[in-house]
């Protein structure tokens, strides 16, 4: 099966220290991975690398049936070109409207003098309000993001991100601060998701992870520790060692 | 579409009616001589200093650039028209002294001419190349635009390329403008030295006619020039790409994230707003009639961020508002109008302390009202601040203070 | 009466018999000496000078100095000085010989070119004088000025020098004089070997005109000693060529405009001129149509026309001509020149490399107290010019009250400190501690404070500038040869910088507050709940670095003009400094420093004419660098570096 993203032998060292050492990682057009692994294992790293942020030392990163390096391209590009990012902590644009904030995600020509003629249209206004209905912020339209609570903001980015259309969803903790409920929805909205795109979730919270209910990799020192469902990992002597032996 | 454009920004038809009703008053007041053709010219002059004060608010207080050599571009445009001025008004000169001299002129000897009186005083007789256009009109025109232009997408390309942002960015555009003034301090810099061009407040052709309707007139033209790119500006910033540029003040790298090449759209803004600022240059030397180079001093630069953040920045009718009443004052008490305040043991002579109480004034307002003089508007109006418990609106250096920001 | 004179001044001198002596001289030419004029009286004083008469010194500087009178009734000479009743007569034996009332005596009164030439006469006098001072300035005053007749007095004068030093200058400068005057050229080619590779001034001066040339146009080879030849539009350019052969009336002059348009209007005629009519003359093509109507009907002289002049220039030579007729000399001269200029280059590398090196100093030491605050704690201070400013006028203000230029140097630099310390931790508490992680407010904050401080400067200070004077013993300069040499004050300026230098790295590296600062730096919040006040650092820091400001300021102020904008010229410098070095480093603030004064100095070298270009060339190649080390020399990397 042909993968969409595959990324092989990516080494990144900060000053000496090898934050990604050989790591070798592919996920298909339409699957949910969740990535798992104590501190400092490299999964922001290995996000950084993705989104075009950090450049690696070695090794190559490849998206999409052509096979695109990703490594040559700017940020904005690689965005362009479907792969989007959920931070930790909500990042949202606060002195705007939600209505704007999605504004700008929706997916739309980018080039300054094509935003200069951009005018909405009455399709756009559809998406937006159907977006805002499936994250629950309808009612919340004209309201500045900043006003939001922090849950509220972190389903305005997840809608964002959507607004994209993305073809790769890299979602760091999404379930950070969020009540049981609202975990629930948002696991729901994840495989729903997964259904037609790639989306990889890093998350510390193995609970969220089993609900999740999809293939997990384990990272550790910068490279993959074990791979295959949450239950065979969790039965793997290295995987016990670095979480729990050493943990 | 119209309708909701000027529906979402209320304060520009209070702006556009404003400035009407000012030229109107302005006009009449001088008609009947009421007021100086020097005050005219130093309101004509400020409405220049106004428009380039909305360009400083579109890259500082909308897209969070603080650019400290936009005064370069002004600069730059005022010797791009001032060349055609000096050129034609000295070539008129030249031509009827040479009427006397026996024969009729040939080409060579009026351009000789032309050549020894401008360059006499940096001791050369030959016309640069760069004055190659300076005989005609048009030609200039397009420079007053392309050459500011050029020197902004050149500078502003090398530099967002590079990511250098915030302070560094702030320091390396104060680098470019005194590398640009003491470039043009060299007599051999083909514009005059420090004797800079002058004698621009006489057009050429129109000798009959007197300053009092050339000032004027070039009142007018500025108030044109104001009306029009504040209508620009706003339509441009009420739109998405306001929406863009300010998500990129306060959050550059998750702009990124959502697919904007963030140097693209800063290189957009750098170079329009250098364009902007070349031509209100251009409609402010032919009233100030002088230029040289230490109008491209550094701290002119700084001057145009203080305006823009005393009126009050990500506004842009307080950009407006901080130019005119900043340099309107400046203008009072550096003209030796003010009156003196005995102290009994010293007077304080506003000539000598206005810049001490324009720097304190400055330094208060940041501390203590960000939002400058336009927050009295947000008082009026009833806008009120968020509380976000002192958290900026964003992670960069640019992005809005939560003082700064309405609910 | 002259002859008792005579026989007594030989035998009290033991000297050789001469001819004649001064008063000889002077009777036997006493009209000439009345009627003295440049043209005449040389003969005159040239027997003066090699009669040998020990009275010929004092006479000839009597006769200068217009001490010289002529007793009207018998047409002696004697020395006069004029008192209450006349003149008080010496005979020119040094005898007092009376008193004479003033219209007896005739007063002579030489013109200054006269004078002149009694100045060189004396020099071989001065030169072998008992006092050794004299002895020196009358060599310098051959030297200043050097004249082939100084030569023969000069080698006189050498073999009984008792003074060590003088001996060698005399050698010296009679090998210089030889090699421009000695009729032999021989010797005059072994006065040059003999220097080698001298790095002196004098030498080169010596043998410079020896190599001046002259321009030549000739249609055949001269006979004079050729430098090289000059091929037109590549040497000179064709007008210079052709000017060459009209001032030599080889060719005709060329038609100026202004001489074509006199004579078209003299001969305007009918409203017309030459054929062509008036309102036709205003082209050039016109104008040469009419004028050569003109010449054809001789009405106006024939001038050169352009192929004229050309085919006049294919025809002649054009040469560079050695003045000094001797090829021997010149090549000896050209040859010892380029080993010189070898020399001297390397000599200028050397000298270049210290002129950069003291002013890397200066910019350190204006941006280290950026550095610490920009680099440590983020924040822009552009304030930073006028404590450099403050603290120059805190030198000025300190030497008002303590004249000795040693102790108030002494005293000023730590009160420097102390006033400069305590403005930035006032504007620290006051403003700059409100717009933390807000640089870019902090920035236009401290901007107006710049402007007012800097105003009030003016307005107590005034605005002219006022001295700060370094004390005796940093003037002057350590001069290695005639092209390397640093002044004083910039040695004591460097060793300053590496003071400073050391003591920053001792005190982050060696000192509980340094270690504070550091953690201050790197963790604020960590820092502050292991017991340490952030507050309390952050003040520190700030007025560290402004302390440092304060002393820079007088540093700069003892070679710079203490004005109320010493500070701004320093400040963009500083900022640059900090900029290309990297941000958080004192050795990038060093690096940055080094880089900055390096390249200056360098871009001075070569484009030595203009300061204002070779700072805009810095600037923009600041620019460029920038696109390559964006973050500096010494760049933080990694995660640390924050992006």
């Amino acid at each position: 099966m042909s993968q969409l993203l595959e990324v092989s032998g990516v080494t990144v060292s900060f000053d000496g220290f090898r934050a990604i050492n050989n790591l070798t990682f592919s996920i298909g057009p339409a699957e949910l991975r969740a990535i798992i692994g104590p501190n400092g294992a490299g999964k922001s790293t290995f996000m950084d690398i993705v989104t075009g942020k950090t450049k690696p030392n070695a090794g190559t990163v490849t998206f999409g049936e052509k096979s695109t390096s990703l490594l040559k391209l700017s940020e904005a590009k690689i965005a362009r070109a479907g792969v989007g990012r959920k931070f930790q902590r909500p990042t949202v644009f606060e002195d705007q409207t939600v209505t704007e904030n999605l504004t700008l995600a929706l997916k739309a020509a980018r080039s300054p003098w094509r935003v200069l003629a951009w005018r909405s249209k009455p399709a756009d206004h559809t998406r937006i309000e159907a977006l805002a209905q499936q994250v629950g912020l309808s009612d919340h339209l004209p309201r500045k993001a900043g006003e939001l609570s922090h849950g509220q903001k972190q389903w305005l980015e997840i809608a964002m991100l959507l607004a994209q259309e993305p073809r790769l969803l890299l979602v760091d903790e999404p379930a950070a601060g969020m009540t049981l409920a609202e975990r629930e929805k948002t696991t729901e909205l994840l495989v729903d998701i997964a259904k037609t795109r790639a989306v990889v979730v890093v998350e510390h919270d193995m609970e969220f992870v089993r609900r999740l209910n999809c293939r997990v990799t384990v990272l550790h020192e910068g490279s993959v520790l074990a791979e295959g469902s949450l239950d065979h990992v969790t039965k793997n002597q290295d995987v016990i060692d670095v979480y729990l032996g050493r943990g | 579409m119209t309708r909701s454009f000027i529906l979402r920004t209320p304060s520009l038809l209070i702006f556009l009616i404003c400035l009407a009703l000012f030229t109107i008053a302005v006009t009449l007041a001088a008609h009947y001589g009421l007021i100086s053709t020097s005050f005219v010219k130093t309101l004509g002059k400020t409405l220049c200093l106004c428009l380039a004060a909305l360009a400083m608010d579109l890259i500082w207080g909308y897209a969070g650039i603080l650019s400290l050599g936009h005064m370069a571009f002004f600069a730059l445009g005022g010797y791009m028209i001032g060349m055609w001025l000096m050129y034609a008004r000295t070539e008129e000169i030249v031509i009827t002294s040479l009427a006397n001299s026996g024969l009729p002129a040939t080409p060579e000897e009026i351009q000789q001419g032309i050549a020894s009186q401008i360059f006499g005083v940096v001791g050369a007789s030959d016309l640069p190349a760069i004055w190659s256009f300076a005989h005609s009109l048009p030609l200039q025109l397009a420079l007053v635009v392309a050459l500011p232009g050029l020197l902004a997408l050149i500078f502003g390309w090398l530099a967002f390329r590079s990511r250098v942002t915030g302070v560094y960015l702030s320091i390396l555009t104060q680098a470019m403008t005194l590398a640009l003034a003491l470039y043009l301090f060299q007599n051999d810099s083909g514009l005059r030295g420090n004797n800079g061009l002058s004698g621009l407040q006489n057009l050429p052709g129109l000798d009959a006619v007197s300053q009092d309707s050339i000032s004027l007139w070039f009142f007018w033209a500025s108030a044109a020039a104001l009306a029009l790119a504040y209508l620009t500006l706003s339509w441009i910033v009420s739109g998405k790409f306001g929406s863009v540029i300010r998500a990129i003040r306060d959050d550059e790298a998750r702009v990124r994230f959502l697919g904007y090449s963030v140097e693209g759209y800063k290189l957009f803004v750098f170079t329009l707003t250098a364009v902007i600022v070349a031509l209100a240059g251009a409609l402010y030397y032919p009233q100030a009639g002088i230029i040289n180079p230490a109008e491209l001093a550094p701290i002119a630069s700084i001057y145009l961020a203080v305006w823009v953040a005393i009126g009050g920045r990500g506004r842009l009718y307080g950009a407006v508002i901080g130019a005119a009443v900043v340099s309107l004052l400046s203008s009072w008490f550096t003209g030796g109008r003010a009156p003196s305040i005995p102290l009994g043991f010293a007077t304080i002579n506003w000539v000598d302390w206005w810049q001490v109480l324009l720097g304190a004034a400055f330094v208060c307002v940041t501390l203590f009202a960000p939002k400058g003089i336009g927050g009295l508007f947000d008082h009026f109006t009833g806008l009120h601040t968020p509380d976000r418990k002192g958290a900026p609106l964003g992670p960069d250096q640019g992005s809005l203070q939560e003082k700064e920001a309405i609910e | 009466m002259r002859f008792l004179l005579a026989c007594l001044l030989a035998l009290i001198c033991a000297a050789p018999l001469r001819a004649e002596t001064a008063a000889e001289i002077l009777t036997a030419n006493a009209a000439l000496v009345q009627k003295a004029s440049r043209q005449t009286i040389a003969p005159v004083i040239d027997a003066l000078g090699a009669s040998g008469d020990p009275t010929a010194a004092a006479v000839l500087e009597a006769w200068a100095n217009k001490g010289l009178g002529i007793r009207k009734a018998d047409g002696q000479f004697f020395l006069i000085t004029a008192n209450a009743d006349g003149y008080a007569l010496t005979d020119l034996a040094g005898a007092p010989a009376g008193q004479a009332a003033k219209s007896d005596i005739t007063e002579l009164k030489p013109n200054a070119g006269v004078r002149g030439m009694i100045a060189t006469a004396l020099v071989q006098f001065t030169l072998s004088d008992p006092d050794t001072l004299k002895r020196a300035a009358a060599l310098e005053s051959i030297a200043k000025d050097p004249k082939p007749e100084a030569l023969a007095p000069l080698r006189a004068a050498i073999t009984n020098e008792p003074d060590a030093t003088l001996k060698t200058q005399k050698q010296r400068l009679e090998r210089l004089l030889t090699l421009r005057f000695d009729p032999d050229s021989a010797a005059r080619i072994a006065a040059i070997n003999s220097f080698g590779a001298d790095l002196g001034l004098d030498l080169r001066g010596a043998l410079n005109p020896l190599l001046a040339t002259t321009k030549l146009a000739s249609a055949t080879p001269p006979t004079a000693n050729i430098a090289r030849e000059l091929k037109p539009g590549r040497d000179l350019t064709e007008t210079e060529a052709y000017d060459l052969m009209v001032s030599a009336n080889l060719a005709p002059a060329r038609l100026t405009v202004e001489a074509q348009r006199t004579a078209l209007i003299a001969n305007l005629q009918n409203g017309e001129v030459g054929g062509v009519s008036f309102a036709d003359l205003n082209t050039q093509a016109a104008r040469d149509r009419a004028y050569t109507a003109l010449e054809a009907a001789g009405t106006v002289p024939q001038a050169a026309t352009d192929d004229e002049a050309t085919a006049a220039l294919k025809a002649h030579h054009f040469y560079d001509i050695y003045t000094e007729p001797d090829p021997a000399v010149t090549t000896a001269a050209s040859a010892a020149l380029k080993s010189i200029g070898h020399k001297v280059a390397a000599m200028q590398a050397a000298d270049l490399a210290l002129d950069g090196l003291s002013l890397a100093s200066i910019y350190f030491l204006a941006a280290i107290g950026l550095a610490i605050t920009f680099g440590v704690m983020g924040v822009i201070n552009m304030a930073h010019g006028e404590f450099i400013t403050m603290g120059a006028y805190t030198g000025y203000v300190v030497q008002l009250y303590v004249p000795n230029y040693t102790a108030s140097i002494l005293i000023a630099l730590p009160l420097a400190f102390a006033v400069t310390f305590a403005a930035g931790v006032a504007m620290e508490r006051l403003i700059i501690r409100h717009l933390y992680k807000r640089p870019l407010e902090t920035l236009l904050a401290t901007f107006g404070i710049s402007i007012a401080l800097q105003q009030i400067l003016k307005n107590v200070f005034g605005t002219q500038a006022r001295p700060l004077t370094s004390p005796a013993w940093l003037d002057g300069a350590l001069t290695l040869n005639d092209v390397v040499s640093i002044s004083y004050i910039r040695i004591a300026i460097f060793v300053l910088a590496l003071l400073f230098l050391t003591f920053f790295l001792w005190l982050m590296k060696r000192t509980r507050l340094g270690l504070e600062v550091r953690a201050v730096t790197q963790n604020p919040t960590m820092a502050a709940s292991m017991g340490i006040n952030p507050d309390r650092i952050n003040m520190l820091t700030f007025g560290l670095g402004s302390g440092i400001a304060g002393i820079a300021g007088v540093a700069i102020g003892l070679f710079a003009k203490v004005t109320s904008e010493l500070g701004t010229d320093y400040i963009v410098q500083s900022f640059m400094t900090v900029v290309v070095g990297g941000v958080g480093n004192i050795w990038g603030a060093l690096a940055g420093a080094t880089m900055i004064g390096g390249l200056q100095k360098m871009i001075e070298f070569l484009n030595p004419s203009n300061t204002l270009a070779a700072q805009t060339y810095m600037i923009l190649f600041i620019i460029l660098f920038i696109q390559f080390r964006p973050r500096g020399i010494i760049a933080l990397k990694g995660r640390a570096a924050g992006d």
